[in-house]
């Protein structure tokens, strides 16, 4: 095993992405990740890479967009009003059919909004972001190692599926410091016949488009396209599951909010309340599964997020009406206590006749 | 013996543009630079939103198609990728790079990327049906300037090769038009620099080509043609307004001024 | 056994670096641990802090809301989180710049005038070794080899001439005794 070094979130992202062959980023400073763009800053140089610090997060996007469009590894990076601004290049390059990892450590919004982590993009993240039918694989890491781990696996579905991957991350995450590995083993892209790298005269040309203009077609291609979705939630929902198997209170959180639940969980069980945890790590496609494979024992389920209540949506979605379904949260930039957890677990245990 | 035939990295297919409309004429002119500095097959073409959207049809490189404005930072992701091979051309109209892609073009031409920009300055939105562009002229008709652009309400015209010729950044900038055989051939050229400056690696290069349209201008083809002689080249004079390998710009001005 | 240490001063005083040092002594003894800075705009003089976790188990959430130690290196980091810390914790005040004493009577409390002996020892920059020392002794947590190889992980190659002053404010920290 190789040694295990301490690292930013934002930093194991930035050292994950140059491991997965990512040579090009483009970016434009926002807190609270601007840690990635000045370590792919200082890195890039060196291994004949490419940073460019872009004049927005149009331009910047647009520039991934050019960069996969030619066939390579690429990633930008953003916090929440910035990965609006990215919208419109996230749709594009779903209508072109383009992989790219995306990273959005999420700050409080709307508007300006704060500096400090949330989990409010979750909609904007899980629904695609910007106009059309499409998605995003959205990927949510709780800790540094997964920051690392989530990131080159991001490159690899990206390619994979031919579409953008999103590092869902908020600014806890990002800038917390914990140990990381990067023993793992990288995938290597497939081939890419698509790619407009020059026809080299040795092949009809390739065209990297979302243009069209008979409607059969395009509805065929977002048909093809959600054939592809439905693949991918059927192969690539992953969710943790903490002490659920016997668990009567079901808490539902990523990233930050499930690393306050843990400890929340454990305070439970210490107090002979069956509490359990589901963690999803991709909350695109979401872990449905998860759920159902815990609802014969559950009798209440809570949705604990730094929103004013969004992926609750999927939650009841999943449970189908089978358990109810409460929102514990905090907004703004503020993080949800272990205690705050605790209490709606205590009430929730209460109620459930537990 | 063949006289004339279609250029090989020009497609044979039916274009989609109007009849008099002058884009015919300048694909065939950057179609013939590939060709003749023998660069098709390292060479990307990126496609607007305007009326040349579907150029990545026409022309037989690979093509890309950008959102609005944003080619010259797509070219930048495709030239990094490959610079040392990789040949790529941006091809826009003036509301996609002098309206919703200023800042696009500005900064690519401040890094002096190593890219070619073919800049089609129409004065009118064609694709949308003939509104107000940023390069319409003071005093113009259009249908969101019905009575006239007024530059009280609505400002000037962007002078795009004399706002980037302030920049230190870019190669070349050069303003053409096509409206006659003289100015076919003097077009030709500038964008064959314009090309040849990639390859050598001088960095970024310009050419806005002042062009008809006639269908939303209301005129004959004819008609359009004189109309850029007498209206356009007044406001747009033709020239080269930067060519820093021949010390040509404001800055070298103000350097042999001091 | 899981400790949780509230690192709080003005920006600048290096909490963060000596929280980092800590969390990297943690990581080499082979324990679970985070660091988390509160961040902000201000990137000199405002209130800034650093939670560290050090651990046996897995670390649940990295925000430290109620710390087992608690090092002040400024009034009002002091008036903010005397009441957070834990019963029977521990406060360790910089008396070089804070006044008062600690009011709560449940917790220890270890009055140190780190800036002080920093200043003249060499440098005022590095107060915030001085408490790390201390804290690591009280605690009977020096171990000289494991604080080596964290200072050597935490000090930048930019920076290799400021190690053995690191090295020397530690141990001051260490031997010092009210």
């Amino acid at each position: 095993m190789t040694e295990k070094v301490l690292m930013k979130g934002n930093e194991a992202i930035a050292e994950a992405a140059i491991r997965a062959g990512c040579r090009h980023y483009f970016g434009y400073p926002i807190t609270p990740q601007t840690e990635i763009a000045a370590y792919m800053a200082k890195r890039m140089p060196k291994i004949g890479g490419t940073f460019l610090q872009a004049e927005s997060e149009i331009a910047a996007i647009n520039m991934v967009y050019g960069v996969s469009a030619a066939g390579k590894r690429v990633m930008t990076s953003s916090s929440s009003p910035g990965i609006s601004l990215k919208g419109e290049g996230l749709s594009y390059l779903a209508g072109a059919d383009l992989p790219a990892v995306i990273v959005n450590a999420q700050r409080g919004g709307p508007g300006l909004g704060g500096i400090q982590p949330s989990q409010s993009d979750y909609f904007q993240a899980t629904r695609g972001g910007g106009h059309g039918d499409y998605h995003m694989i959205v990927l949510a890491p709780a800790s540094v190692q997964e920051m690392a781990e989530l990131t080159i696996r991001g490159f690899e579905l990206a390619d994979e599926y031919r579409m953008t991957a999103m590092i869902l991350a908020d600014g806890t995450t990002g800038q917390m410091m914990e140990p990381v590995s990067f023993d793992f083993e990288v995938k290597e892209p497939p081939a890419k016949p698509w790619a407009t790298t020059g026809t080299k005269m040795a092949r009809p040309h390739n065209i990297v488009n979302s243009l069209y203009l008979v409607p059969e077609e395009l509805e065929q291609g977002n048909l093809d396209r959600y054939a592809r979705y439905e693949l991918i939630k059927e192969k690539e929902a992953k969710a943790e599951m903490y002490l659920t198997d016997d668990a009567e209170i079901v808490i539902a959180a990523f990233g930050i909010a499930a690393r306050v639940s843990r400890n929340a969980v454990d305070e439970a069980r210490a107090n002979g309340i069956k509490a359990g945890l589901i963690r999803p790590i991709t909350v695109w496609p979401f872990p449905d599964k998860a759920f159902k494979s815990v609802l014969p024992h559950t009798k209440a389920v809570l949705s604990v997020e730094l929103s004013m209540g969004q992926m609750i949506e999927d939650v009841l979605l999943a449970v189908n009406g089978q358990a109810p379904v409460t929102l514990v949260n905090r907004v703004g930039g503020m993080i949800p206590s272990p205690e705050q957890v605790y209490q709606a677990i205590v009430e929730a245990a209460k109620k459930g006749g537990n | 013996m063949t006289v004339f035939e279609r250029p090989k990295s020009l497609a044979d297919i039916p274009m989609h543009y109007c009849p008099g409309c002058t884009h015919g004429i300048v694909h065939r002119l950057v179609a013939e630079v590939i060709d003749e500095l023998g660069i098709e097959g390292r060479t990307v073409g990126i496609a607007p939103v305007g009326c040349s959207v579907m150029a990545y049809d026409y022309f037989t490189c690979d093509m890309i198609e950008a959102a609005h404005g944003r080619a010259p930072a797509v070219a930048t992701g495709v030239k990094r990728s490959d610079p040392d091979n990789l040949i790529v051309f941006t091809y826009q109209g003036d509301g996609d790079l002098a309206s919703i892609g200023t800042a696009e073009t500005v900064h690519a031409a401040a890094r002096n990327e190593n890219i070619t920009i073919v800049f089609i300055n129409n004065a009118i939105y064609g694709m949308t049906g003939g509104q107000m562009a940023p390069t319409s002229l003071p005093g113009q008709v259009t249908q969101t300037s019905p009575y006239g652009r007024d530059v009280n309400a609505c400002g000037y015209p962007v002078k795009v090769c004399e706002m980037l010729s302030e920049l230190d950044g870019p190669e070349y900038l050069e303003r053409v038009t096509v409206n006659n055989v003289r100015n076919v051939r003097n077009a030709k050229r500038a964008i064959k620099k314009a090309f040849q400056n990639q390859i050598d690696k001088k960095g970024f290069s310009l050419i806005e080509v002042l062009s008809s349209c006639p269908t939303n201008w209301g005129m004959t083809p004819e008609k359009a043609l004189q109309w850029i002689d007498e209206k356009m080249i007044p406001y747009y004079p033709l020239g080269v307004y930067k060519d820093r390998s021949a010390g040509i710009g404001p800055m070298y001005k103000k350097e042999a001024a001091e | 056994m899981k400790r949780e240490f509230l690192f709080s001063g003005f920006g600048g005083q290096g909490l963060l670096f000596s929280g980092k040092v800590l969390a990297y002594k943690g990581l080499i003894e082979d324990k679970n641990v985070s660091w988390l800075p509160s961040y902000g705009p201000e990137m000199r003089g405002g209130t800034a802090s650093c939670g560290v976790i050090i651990s046996d188990e897995p670390v649940g959430a990295p925000i430290v809301l109620h710390p087992d130690v608690l090092v002040a290196m400024n009034l009002p980091s002091l008036d903010r989180y005397e009441p957070a810390v834990k019963p029977g914790g521990l406060i360790l005040v910089d008396s070089s710049l804070i006044g008062r004493k600690v009011e709560r009577t449940d917790v220890s409390v270890l009055y140190v005038p780190a800036t002080r002996l920093a200043d003249e020892n060499g440098t005022s920059t590095l107060a915030n070794m001085v408490l790390v020392g201390r804290l690591l002794a009280e605690l009977g947590e020096y171990n000289e080899e494991t604080v080596d190889t964290a200072l050597q992980k935490c000090v930048s190659a930019r920076h290799q001439d400021l190690l053995e002053l690191n090295r020397k404010m530690m141990e001051i920290g260490k031997n010092y005794e009210e």
